[in-house]
């Protein structure tokens, strides 16, 4: 077994995608279709007076226009399953009433005949608005910051341990410093995309959502239609990193403005609707403070974050989570708070949490070395965490030493002269720097149907979603062994509620959460044929125990001796069976809200428990005692920059990832999923800033060309390494999701390098070329 | 975008009488008017595909200027031996803007008319005197750090976002145009306007004239130039400064300079002032910085953007370095 599992095969998918034959969700042309164009609000706070759609009434095509004022009535989604989907903006239903909390906010749907019509429509109508004076700026309205009690899903964010001011107080050494991050923007590929289609009361849906089963939900409880006549589809996603986790007001209208004029319609968001209306990362200042032995021990610790969320919902950017366990450390406070301000919300953004908190910390590090005069590594290691402190659990598995050692390796960490402006290559002074990777390893339930065929091939069934990260590939592979099958004959199907309930794409939980359900369920297949065969007298392996019998090359048959046993057509054939099927459902969650309630009777997943109660997979996977247990995946990532002096400008020369996240799936995806964390790291040090008008509050860079993300000209030699010891404790697969890891890290690696070569601490991101000069 | 008619025209008349209502605009390459009319920031109710015409070759005259023909394609003309020969800073400056895909598309002519990247000017729910005229200027008070510190106004501190036309105001490059009126000839530094009161008007081209071509007079020492452009990223933005140098140095001192410098202007900016500093002196890293000191002399900073007028100092002394070998 495992033959396919860890092999560097292409994406099962890339054919499709690259010869344009992947269906996204806007990819859709159901008859009779309409367009849909949002009009959006273009004031951050206040009334809407009027609507004047006479002259977009005018335009050739033009169907029709929802606002506030002919809206459907919707229902607070309080009544969603838990965890199945969250709403971006719980205290502000989409046009419901006329008032506005942010830039952006959609105060229109005009739909017509074809997407130029609607365009130019919805930029004929007028609003007039009744402003307000906006709160703008996270600096200036710091006095109204308050603690939240919870984060995400019920997340404690306010911890303590020992005494961190008196340790401070009392140490050798102090360090205390203040970080601060931009809002940043997720910008996948794919804008948000929508298409409903009603027909009666049956509800079709195409969404670019990273959770189909949530958008599923969502719609059901805030349109009240039953969410057994509501289909989700989303069959490709071109990248969410998170923005497409919470369902947003354009899913949602899109539902409302096909019931309202009875056909279906299609709603994208343009690219510059993309930077108000979808999402974003929360702005964070964070102070760092550190107590010290003068060996650079760490006795206190503290981390206080402040981050931003809108007046409509609380989101809160963990930056601290990881402070709480990342290092040995007897007396630590993490806490964290909000200042409300006239912003769209803020969402999780790939490594919520982590990417800014690691930043902070890992720089604050950094600092605590030089002021030590010791060796950045060797700090790490002085203060290495053999157990989550934090929790008082130990690691399921944790294998960060050796992330460090070959990272500097791979970095030549030992050529670095500590000294900082001292190494210079031509005319560029040479900076070394180097920081940890973390991010938790999540589970959720998930469930999963499998069928095998008479004709021997099999087919996957999983409402979870490959938002490009190559779910599809993986979990092909993931099958295929257990079926004993090649990767061709085995099609795994994902992206549609109709499917077994799968995790949603995000919190990099989807290959430990979906892959043991995946397993299970082909297991489950697996363990019928050999009952069918064993109690079959024409079948070879008639009256031979199932333990002795095994899959490969598309047979069962005995383990000790292959020769003895029957390829599954054979077997099926015999017994005038065209397919075997079975559900499995693995109720595993190592996230805040430990256990999923019980599935409803009647439901898919219902049968999927019930059928789970006798699949060894899924037994021996839920007895596994996780409680004495801490997940989480390491890495660490070193970097060598070049930095013109007179210029300033910043080139990242190489970065080196270790990555130490369990079972590697398949190395090619694998090491494509950290680079991609390694570029969006890049922007996020380098680049990125979403930046808003001081005075109105508006976005000002609402477009790729004033949104800078990092091009090929700005890529280093990008090299990633797996330490690829699986995680016995996560799941019987081993392996931990790596979709966010890669850009924890690689950020305060950056700036730790930049002050290697210049001197200089830049304490604010990005580090742009007018905060070196 | 508004609905517009379409129409070929098939020669610089056809072209010009075409121009006759208002409303009506010419698209060549289109890589910048297309963005404009999606974001309706530019609303033509006709265009005027001039794409059939004939202006799409380079030629040496006899004296030895080149002329360009104003369809010229931006990467046809970077990539031209003879420009990559005698003009490398034209050659450079080209290659530095936009993307390859871009710069397939775009002409010579479309580049001069190219118009700026000001976040505001192009939120039209945003104030701004260049979009409508009076509206009052967003960038001022606001988030201005690409924005320009040379040649602004109470009424707009847009910067000009051309690299292509930095090179050229260097080079002193003429610029012919044809107009119901007949034909004229343009010199570089008197096409571009400066905002004033009256940003909206960004040239001297009178509505319904034409652009056919543009002349690089002859300058044998301009094979000693460079385009020097800072950005944020390696590639594919505008510039946060930029320089463009030509010297002619003998005998250890500077006998001719050309300076021009982009990204900090509100027009391609010829920096006479360090032209004066440069032309005669010796050739030295204290004079390159003496220069720089000049060219940034009447700069006015904003809020977000001073550091640019330090940034083009540098952008230029290091520009300078690598003409005149100095450092």
């Amino acid at each position: 077994m495992n033959e396919i599992v860890g092999k560097p095969i292409d994406r099962v998918d890339g054919r499709l995608k690259v010869t344009g034959k992947a269906t996204y969700s806007a990819e859709y042309f159901p008859k009779n279709m309409v367009y849909g164009v949002l009009v959006l609000s273009t004031i951050a706070k206040g009334r809407i007076k009027n609507i004047d759609s006479r002259q977009a009434e005018r335009v050739p095509g033009f169907v029709g226009i929802m606002s506030y004022k002919n809206s459907m009535s919707l229902h607070f989604p309080q009544g969603a399953d838990p965890g199945a989907g969250k709403f971006a903006e719980k205290d502000l239903l989409p046009m419901q009433n006329n008032r506005i909390y942010y830039d952006g906010q959609a105060v229109a749907v005009v739909m017509a005949e074809t997407f130029e019509q609607a365009e130019h429509a919805a930029s004929l109508v007028k609003i007039d608005y009744e402003i307000e004076k906006p709160t703008v700026g996270l600096e200036g309205n710091l006095s109204s910051k308050y603690k939240p009690a919870a984060g995400m899903g019920g997340a404690q964010i306010q911890a303590m341990r020992g005494d961190a001011d008196a340790a401070l107080h009392s140490s050798e050494v102090k360090f205390e410093q203040t970080y601060t991050t931009p809002v940043y923007h997720h910008n996948a590929m794919e804008p948000h995309a929508t298409i409903a289609e009603w027909t009666g009361d049956n509800l079709m849906v195409y969404d670019a959502t990273q959770s189909v089963t949530g958008v599923r939900s969502l719609l059901s409880a805030m349109l009240g239609a039953p969410s057994d006549k509501i289909n989700v589809v989303a069959l490709f996603i071109g990248g969410g990193f998170g923005s497409k986790g919470f369902t947003w007001p354009n899913t949602i209208l899109t539902a409302m403005a096909a019931k309202q004029i009875n056909r279906p319609v299609k709603l994208v968001l343009s690219r510059q609707q993309m930077f108000t209306t979808a999402g974003r990362r929360s702005q964070t200042i964070q102070k760092i403070s550190f107590g010290a032995t003068s060996a650079g021990k760490l006795t206190s610790t503290k981390h206080e974050t402040i981050s931003e969320s809108s007046f409509v919902d609380e989101y809160v950017e963990t930056a601290g989570l990881a402070t709480n366990m990342l290092y040995s450390c007897p007396n630590v406070e993490v806490s964290h708070s909000l200042v409300r301000l006239n912003r769209v919300t803020p969402c999780p953004t790939r490594a919520p949490g982590e990417a800014p908190g690691t930043f902070a910390l890992e720089v604050a590090m950094d600092e605590l070395a030089y002021q030590l005069k010791m060796d950045p590594v060797q700090l790490r290691l002085v203060n290495y965490a053999d157990t989550d402190e934090g929790k008082s659990k130990q690691f399921s598995s944790k294998n960060l030493k050796e992330c460090y050692r070959r990272g500097a390796e791979a970095i030549g960490w030992a050529q670095r002269n500590p000294q900082v402006g001292s190494m210079r290559e031509g005319d560029y002074l040479v900076g070394y720097g180097m920081a940890t990777a973390t991010y938790p390893a999540n589970r959720s339930p998930s469930s999963a149907k499998a069928i095998l065929y008479a004709d021997g091939h099999a087919e996957i069934m999983c409402a979870t979603q490959d938002i490009g990260t190559g779910t599809y590939t993986i979990m092909t592979q993931a099958a295929a062994d257990i079926f004993g099958l090649p990767v061709e004959k085995v099609q795994v199907k994902l992206g549609n509620s109709a499917y077994p309930k799968g995790a949603n794409s995000g919190g990099s939980q989807v290959t430990a959460s979906v892959g043991p359900a995946i397993r299970a369920a082909a297991v489950g297949v697996l363990e019928k044929l050999k009952k069918m065969a064993i109690s079959d007298n024409a079948s070879p392996l008639h009256g031979h125990k199932e333990e002795n019998i095994f899959a490969s090359d598309g047979r069962i048959h005995l383990k000790d001796n292959a020769d003895k046993g029957e390829t599954y057509t054979q077997l099926l054939n015999r017994q005038g069976l065209q397919k075997v099927e079975a559900l499995a459902k693995t109720n595993v969650s190592n996230r805040q809200q430990t256990e999923s309630n019980p599935a409803a009777k009647g439901t898919a997943e219902a049968s999927a428990e019930e059928e789970s109660k006798t699949n060894p997979a899924v037994q021996e996977d839920e007895h596994v005692d996780r409680k004495p247990y801490s997940f989480h995946s390491f890495g660490a990532q070193f970097v060598r920059v070049l930095v013109d002096p007179l210029l300033n400008r910043v080139k990242v020369d190489r970065a080196v990832s270790v990555m130490d996240i369990g079972k590697v799936m398949n190395l090619k995806l694998a090491t494509n999923q950290i680079m991609g964390g390694m570029i969006f790291g890049i922007g996020m040090a380098l680049l990125e800033e979403t930046a808003y008008d001081p005075n109105n509050g508006r976005v000002v860079t609402r477009d790729l060309a004033q949104y800078l993300v990092p091009v090929n000209a700005d890529m280093p030699q990008l090299e990633v390494q797996f330490i690829d010891i699986p995680d016995p404790i996560i799941s019987p697969i081993g392996a931990r999701g790596i979709g966010e890891i890669g850009i924890t890290g690689i950020t305060a690696a950056i700036n730790n390098a930049i002050y290697h070569a210049t001197g200089k601490r830049v304490r604010d991101l990005p580090v742009t070329l007018d905060k070196l000069i | 975008m508004e609905p517009f008619k379409f129409i070929r025209a098939n020669d610089p008349r056809g072209a010009i009488s075409s121009m006759a209502g208002s409303g009506a605009k010419i698209i060549a390459g289109g890589t910048n008017l297309v963005d404009l009319m999606k974001l309706n920031i530019e609303k033509p109710t006709q265009l005027i595909d001039i794409n059939g015409l004939k202006m799409q070759t380079i030629e040496t005259l006899p004296n030895g200027t080149v002329r360009i023909g104003a369809l010229v394609k931006n990467s046809d003309l970077a990539y031209h031996p003879s420009i990559m020969k005698n003009f490398p800073v034209l050659s450079e400056a080209l290659l530095s803007g936009a993307s390859a895909q871009l710069r397939n598309m775009a002409t010579v002519g479309g580049n001069l008319l190219q118009r700026t990247r000001c976040p505001y000017f192009y939120d039209t729910a945003a104030p701004c005197n260049k979009r409508v005229p009076g509206s009052g200027c967003s960038a001022i008070d606001g988030y201005n750090r690409n924005n320009a510190v040379l040649g602004t106004s109470k009424y707009c501190i847009a910067t000009h976002p051309s690299d292509m036309c930095v090179a050229m105001a260097a080079l002193g490059a003429v610029i012919h145009v044809q107009g119901p009126a007949g034909s004229r000839e343009i010199p570089f530094g008197d096409f571009h306007l400066m905002p004033a009161q009256t940003p909206q008007y960004e040239t001297t081209l009178k509505h319904g004239e034409l652009i056919t071509s543009v002349d690089i007079p002859p300058m044998p020492y301009a094979t000693r130039s460079h385009y020097l452009k800072v950005r944020d990223r390696a590639s594919y933005e505008f510039a946060l400064a930029s320089a463009a140098v030509i010297l002619n140095i003998n005998g250890g001192r500077i006998k001719d300079a050309r300076v021009a410098l982009g990204g900090v202007g509100t027009k391609p900016w010829r920096a006479t002032l360090a032209e004066k500093v440069l032309t005669g002196a010796v050739n030295s890293e204290q004079t390159y910085r003496t220069a720089a000191e000049a060219a940034l002399s009447e700069a006015k900073p904003y809020k977000h953007n001073a550091f640019k007028i330090e940034l083009a100092k540098r952008t230029l002394v290091h520009a300078l370095k690598t003409v005149g070998g100095m450092s």
